[in-house]
């Protein structure tokens, strides 16, 4: 059974100009222990698309679905309450601007051990402690003092790994980062990547990885989804989707990368999309080879 | 016979954090002595990460800020605008683009004011005139005419930053220094500015500084490359030698961190997991 199951999620947000379509008929589905990855540039609905799942649309969105399950349950047949309690807790996000996404009112310590006296009904010395030990798990050195910094008192990647931490904190069984490592160093943005991909092994959690970068994704995942404008291009394991990509639009973005260069100018993503694939019948518009 | 549009010797910019009651004053070295050189037409790349003291130098170079010490020369004469102040003719030749384009165009400024504006500040140009020089700077950077009366917010990320380019442009400068100008953007966007850059050195005869932690990007658009790190040019060298045979263990540690998108690093880590 996949541990999520989207199918044709369409969301569409209210606006003075009429209804706008974030996303048109998208279907996913995760397995238990998979890394899937969602590529697309910002636009493409990527993010939309996860929040919808996490319910954390506002209510100018209009969600609607064949089917969205995660794990079995019916997530639209929920009520708020009923839904909260598995979000954050079996399912849980992680978002791109760490500094931005921790309440800076609080330390760290008192944001992590938020989520395990809701979820886990947990007193304060087992959350401390739990809270210690997740400091040490996400790699913070220095855990117990940490645990009483406040976020400004952080670098970026501090915050993106105690972010994790709340994340993590309940052992949840699908993890949804959503670029998370767009705001950090290179450096950084290798640490927090393998941490991901540890972690993931580790308690064979499900990862979705929301990107633009397709370094990230050929770092990461096993699976690959990619979106343009609402739409799914295209959805391939990692290899054939480097090695012989199918939709134009993939095969665009691809040659977009700087390292892939032929000559002096940098083929774009409008070059590419108009013209006919080579193998594929149908061409012109960009949802040519997705179906 | 390649002229040299922009030298740096020993540049050092150190900044005093004052104290307070209880805190002693302490100083921050942000650049500690740092030498380059670019040739006219050249794009010199500078790498490193948040806080290593890259902008710093932007900042010196474009002269916003002055040097604490050491000697900068743009077309060979010597700058020091601690000492002398800065004529608009020197501010003239360096102009700079910023990394955000959201945050760099006052929304409240349509476009032709944004690109006349340092035409009125710095020319004493009619209105006509200017006006004329806007709609020829749009057309360059591939926009049009019917932009011109329009406000920031009714543009993308991709066509702001063209904007911005536009309006460091307007005062035909030898230097553009350009502070992460396509880290914000798409990949697709990102590739149309590069394109845009290089059609635009390669028509005036343009010198680039260019800021950067994208290795992909310096690799694609650099001549030279220096890496900083905490402050120092730990790596300066042409972008062959520094990316064929990095010394400096930092400059290592970078290219290690970098994600790689092709197929064979795909599949050695594929079946590193499989053997997990």
């Amino acid at each position: 059974m996949p541990l999520l199951e989207i199918r044709n999620l369409t969301v569409s947000f209210d606006t003075a100009a009429g209804p706008f379509m974030a996303v048109q008929g998208i279907d996913l589905s995760i397995e238990p222990r998979e890394v899937l990855a969602i590529v697309g540039e910002s636009g493409s609905g990527k993010s939309v698309a996860m929040l919808a799942v996490m319910g954390l649309l506002p209510n100018t969105a209009t969600v609607k679905a064949d089917r969205m399950a995660f794990d079995g349950v019916d997530l639209l047949g929920l009520s708020p309450s009923q839904r909260r309690r598995i979000v954050g807790k079996d399912i849980s996000m992680i978002f791109q601007e760490p500094i931005a996404s921790l309440n800076p009112c609080f330390t760290a310590g008192f944001q992590i051990e938020e989520v395990l006296r809701f979820h886990m009904g947990m007193d304060r010395a087992q959350r401390r402690a739990r809270a210690i030990e997740l400091m040490t798990l996400v790699g913070i050195a220095d855990p117990e003092e940490r645990l009483n910094s406040f976020p400004h008192q952080m670098s970026g990647g501090q915050c993106q790994r105690v972010m994790i931490a709340i994340a993590i904190a309940c052992n949840p069984k699908l993890l949804i980062a959503d670029e998370p490592t767009t705001a950090l160093d290179v450096t950084i943005q290798k640490q927090i990547l393998d941490l991901l991909v540890s972690l993931q092994a580790k308690y064979g959690m499900g990862l979705i990885m929301i990107t633009h970068n397709m370094g990230v994704v050929a770092e990461t995942a096993d699976r690959v989804i990619v979106q343009y404008k609402g739409r799914k291009m295209e959805e391939a394991d990692v290899l054939s989707l480097f090695e012989s990509p199918k939709s134009n639009y993939t095969r665009a973005l691809l040659s977009a990368l700087p390292e892939n260069a032929v000559g002096d100018r940098l083929p774009t993503v409008s070059d590419m999309l108009f013209e006919p694939a080579p193998s594929a019948a149908r061409s012109g518009s960009p949802t040519g080879a997705a179906s | 016979m390649s002229v040299t549009v922009l030298e740096g010797k020993n540049i050092v910019r150190d900044y005093h954090v004052g104290g307070g009651l209880f805190r002693p004053s302490r100083t921050v070295h942000a650049v500690k002595g740092v030498s380059f050189t670019v040739q006219k037409g050249k794009t010199l790349a500078i790498v490193g990460e948040s806080g290593c003291g890259k902008s710093t130098l932007a900042r010196i170079i474009t002269l916003i800020d002055p040097a604490t010490s050491g000697e900068l020369f743009i077309d060979g004469n010597k700058v020091d605008i601690a000492k002398d102040g800065l004529t608009k003719e020197m501010r003239r030749k360096v102009q700079i683009v910023f990394q955000n384009p959201y945050g760099s165009l006052n929304p409240r400024q349509k476009i032709g004011d944004v690109l006349g504006e340092p035409l009125i500040i710095n020319t004493d140009k009619p209105a006509e005139e200017r006006r004329d020089l806007a709609m020829k700077m749009l057309k360059k950077v591939g926009l049009g005419p019917e932009h011109y009366n329009r406000y920031p917010h009714m543009f993308s990320g991709g066509q702001r930053q063209r904007i911005a380019i536009a309006r460091a442009l307007m005062l035909n400068p030898s230097l553009l220094v350009l502070d992460e100008p396509v880290s914000a953007l798409d990949l697709s966007v990102q590739a149309q500015v590069l394109n845009l850059l290089a059609d635009l050195q390669d028509e005036f005869q343009l010198t680039y500084v260019f800021i950067s932690h994208d290795l992909s990007v310096v690799r694609y658009i650099a001549d030279d490359v220096m890496v900083m790190y905490f402050g120092e040019a730990v790596e300066y060298g042409s972008r062959d030698e520094v990316f064929a045979d990095p010394k400096h263990n930092y400059t290592r540690t970078l290219f290690a961190a970098t994600p790689r998108a092709d197929v064979a690093s795909i599949k050695a880590r594929l079946a590193k997991k499989k053997a997990a």
